[in-house]
């Protein structure tokens, strides 16, 4: 009986003091400062035309790619889990990443083929239309 | 002497499941999976077309409403939505580690904070639509926004309203059912199911639910507003 009362668990830790918390406010860090570094990529395009378009993209993607590694990796645990499970969901998704690839460039080559492109200077911005259409 | 080799194990070979997880969440990353598929037919039609035509309405200038701030305030309003879905997935997922230490109060309160997160960003993308459609006066297939000839606007692409309010509808939909799982799950939790039944693994699945929702609309998010 006296083994029974020598034993003191310690309590959980909990909120900050919790290493998985920690590391989990840490991945929300993360995420929140890609957000913004993607937004103002977006803003210093809008007002001065750098970086160009092409790069921007590249930006874009590249940087959601990390965003949604790091969301299905630590918030949804994959990293954690048996290989079997991370290739089961990996593999497809490979596989769509080829399919958006080829679908992509199966559109430009759409705009390249088509004969009749009016002028037209993407540059111009569409303003408010009073409701005149109504 | 076979005890004398370590030997590999044949997770394949028949007789056991290859994942160590169970079926309920197994069952949950395949229709996740399947879910993926379905929004990534859909992201992939919006790409192909918006690529394919030689005019598409430019994003920094169609939203640039924020709430009820006059002026023109680009990316501003869907920058917060994504933020508040990011914070609605951190306390989803400091509930899915309460429900690990079986902390039912815990589990409770972010599970509440989540499903308010959750309604915040209903709300968010129900005023974006508002704006759109009665103040831009986009529709399925019809919309003003198409390039200036001499100084007055054009219709633009009939598809940019179909992609537009489709997309962000079957998401928001998504975000909607998510939102009534999480209040259903949340019952049960204050009801004590889950401590009888001795695991949290419902708040888990849910969880993945739910971190799905914000990953598609991280996705949704970079397509329409950025690229």
């Amino acid at each position: 009986m006296e083994m029974q009362h020598a034993q003191v668990l310690e309590p959980q830790p909990t909120g900050m003091k919790d290493p998985v918390v920690r590391s989990l406010i840490r991945v929300f860090w993360i995420l929140l400062c890609v957000t913004i570094i993607e937004v103002s990529f977006a803003f210093l395009h809008y007002f001065t035309d750098f970086p160009p378009r092409m790069l921007l993209n590249a930006i874009f993607i590249g940087l959601t790619v990390v965003k949604a590694f790091f969301i299905v990796a630590e918030f949804m645990h994959l990293k954690h889990e048996l290989k079997n499970l991370v290739f089961s969901i990996l593999v497809p998704l490979l596989f769509i990443t080829w399919a958006i690839t080829a679908f992509l460039s199966d559109g430009s080559s759409w705009n390249q083929m088509r004969k009749n492109t009016p002028e037209i200077e993407h540059t111009t911005p569409w303003r408010t239309v009073t409701h005149e259409h109504r | 002497m076979d005890t004398a080799v370590k030997l590999k194990k044949n997770w394949w070979g028949g007789g056991q499941s290859p994942y160590n997880i169970s079926y309920g969440k197994l069952m949950m990353w395949f229709f996740l999976l399947s879910d993926t598929f379905t929004f990534s037919a859909l992201l992939i039609s919006y790409g192909s077309t918006r690529f394919s035509v030689p005019y598409w309405p430019d994003a920094n200038y169609v939203f640039n409403k924020f709430f009820f701030v006059k002026g023109n305030l680009p990316l501003l309003s869907v920058s917060l939505m994504t933020f508040i879905l990011i914070m609605s997935s951190v306390t989803m997922v400091l509930a899915v580690h309460a429900g690990h230490q079986k902390r039912q109060k815990e589990v409770a309160k972010w599970l509440s904070l989540t499903i308010v997160g959750g309604l915040m960003f209903l709300g968010c993308q129900a005023f974006e639509w508002t704006d759109l459609i009665t103040e831009k006066g986009i529709t399925v297939n019809h919309n003003m926004l198409g390039p200036l000839v001499h100084g007055h606007a054009t219709a633009g692409p009939a598809a940019f309203g179909a992609f537009f309010f489709l997309i962000t509808g079957f998401h928001g939909c998504h975000v909607l059912s998510g939102v009534i799982i999480n209040i259903i799950i949340l019952i049960n939790v204050l009801k004590g199911t889950y401590e009888k039944r001795g695991h949290y693994e419902m708040v888990e699945k849910v969880g993945l639910y739910w971190h799905f929702v914000d990953l598609v609309w991280v996705y949704v998010f970079t397509c329409f507003y950025l690229l």
